[in-house]
């Protein structure tokens, strides 16, 4: 059973396995986060909300919010724009003011690394090989710390939610979700996928939506 | 004003039947409001206020970022319909002084040096009011800043102590605020005993005001053990739902 901790809340004296969203007073560990503790390890405390904070590697869906030469500026659901330079296109491409939007326009949608967070939090952002989206298929958007609870260890969530689904699915770090699939798949995706997100705290939850999972599918037969 | 004068203590009892040392019956409920990133909905006794929080995110106008921390910002206001009289809708002298206390009272526990150039907004509406609003809005706002998943070293507790017919008592209301001598708001830190918001109106004897700052404390531990109780409900309630 998951411990459901307040900031401020006592949590161990052994403050050399103090971890993330934890902080150490007087030889004690204390949350910083309203979430629940992961004892495994380090003692952490893994929050039920909060914002997306880009870490150097993490892949994301960003959105195109501007174009001022020679970036792209890119909403990455996080508190901070990104920002993405013309030469991530390539030196061969010739790239300049007034084409820009030919390449990306504003509300267009990408896959995207990020490739360096500075102290002032700039973001600097490196395009995927297949970053174009292209319209196709639906975007979801949760709350990034859900997202460990939807891929689940070493995968088992993401992929039973793919396997009987048929749809393909991609989570990006900042808590976007990428479903392609037909019209009737992607609604049983992206119902599974709230529901993961809404029940994320609770253990016995992979079982929980295989038999989610299933309903549907005898409903189908059924019907 | 002499010649209206009305009992507030008959029996060793309050008007409203509570002891010196009693709390009005408290409601909190999180999570309420769903755009907002975090929310709480907070009765104290007839007070009715619910809180906002959003962000952090990008912070506006600009040059009012500060490059090494979030900015807080906290807005306090009452409807129009919280008063028996209507109240002039929007903000005026005594709400601003609130906001700004407000805000200094929760700085504290935010650890804003993790998002710098952001704002982390908090709005506080007073929907129904009966003396104590502004320690309602703070117990209110840090339970909210608490469902944001906003950093915090601790939760702040906030009650009001008073003097009435000569007697300290706890958590004034609006009776007892209007005919009482005296009246101090205080907000703390439960765990450290570290007092973030004092404010007095009137005049305290010094034993007066040290007795009625203990009595303050412990009832703010009390708002403390159920701030952290509705917070741990929210999730053990909708895990066992299914």
């Amino acid at each position: 059973m998951y411990k459901v901790v307040v900031p401020g809340d006592f949590i161990s004296t052994e403050v050399n396995r103090a971890g993330d969203g934890t902080y150490v007073e007087d030889g004690n560990v204390y949350a910083l986060k309203y979430g629940v503790v992961d004892d495994r390890g380090t003692i952490k405390v893994v929050a039920l909300s909060g914002k997306y904070m880009p870490v150097n590697g993490d892949v994301v869906i960003g959105k195109i919010v501007e174009i001022s030469f020679p970036y792209w500026i890119v909403d990455i659901a996080s508190p901070y724009e990104a920002r993405l330079r013309k030469s991530e296109f390539g030196r061969g491409e010739n790239i300049d003011f007034g084409n820009m939007c030919e390449y990306l326009d504003i509300d267009d949608l990408i896959v995207a690394k990020v490739m360096n967070v500075d102290v002032m939090m700039r973001i600097d952002l490196a395009l995927k090989n297949e970053f174009k989206m292209d319209g196709v298929g639906r975007l979801i958007e949760v709350s990034p710390t859900k997202v460990p609870r939807i891929i689940g260890r070493s995968g088992s969530m993401i992929r039973l939610l793919k396997d009987k689904s048929n749809c393909f699915i991609f989570v990006a770090k900042n808590g976007r979700i990428w479903i392609k699939g037909s019209s009737a798949d992607m609604d049983i995706a992206s119902q599974t996928v709230m529901k993961i997100a809404n029940e994320a705290h609770t253990s016995g939850l992979t079982d929980r939506v295989a038999l989610f999972l299933d309903s549907f599918k005898s409903e189908k037969g059924e019907g | 004003m002499k010649e209206e004068k009305i009992e507030l203590i008959k029996d060793g009892k309050r008007l409203s039947g509570r002891g010196f040392e009693e709390l009005r019956s408290i409601k909190i409920e999180v999570g309420v409001l769903k755009r907002a990133d975090g929310s709480c909905y907070f009765e104290l006794g007839d007070n009715k206020v619910i809180a906002a929080v959003y962000g952090p995110r990008e912070m506006h106008p600009r040059h009012f970022q500060n490059a090494k921390m979030a900015v807080v910002k906290y807005r306090y206001n009452m409807a129009p319909f919280s008063v028996d009289d209507r109240k002039r809708p929007g903000p005026d002298r005594r709400s601003q002084e609130i906001s700004m206390v407000s805000r200094k009272a929760l700085d504290p526990v935010i650890l804003r040096e993790l998002y710098p150039k952001t704002a982390i907004e908090v709005y506080v509406e007073v929907l129904q009011s009966d003396a104590g609003t502004r320690t309602a809005g703070i117990n209110a706002a840090s339970v909210a800043l608490a469902d944001a998943g906003i950093p915090m070293r601790d939760l702040v507790s906030s009650v009001a102590i008073g003097k009435i017919d000569g007697e300290v008592v706890l958590d004034l209301d609006a009776k007892e605020d209007n005919f009482g001598e005296a009246d101090m708001p205080i907000a703390m830190i439960a765990r450290t005993n570290t007092i973030t918001l004092l404010q007095m109106d009137g005049r305290f004897k010094k034993e007066e005001f040290e007795r009625g700052l203990k009595i303050a404390m412990s009832g703010c531990r009390k708002i403390y053990e159920l701030q952290k109780d509705a917070l741990v409900k929210k999730y053990s309630k909708s895990g066992n739902e299914e």
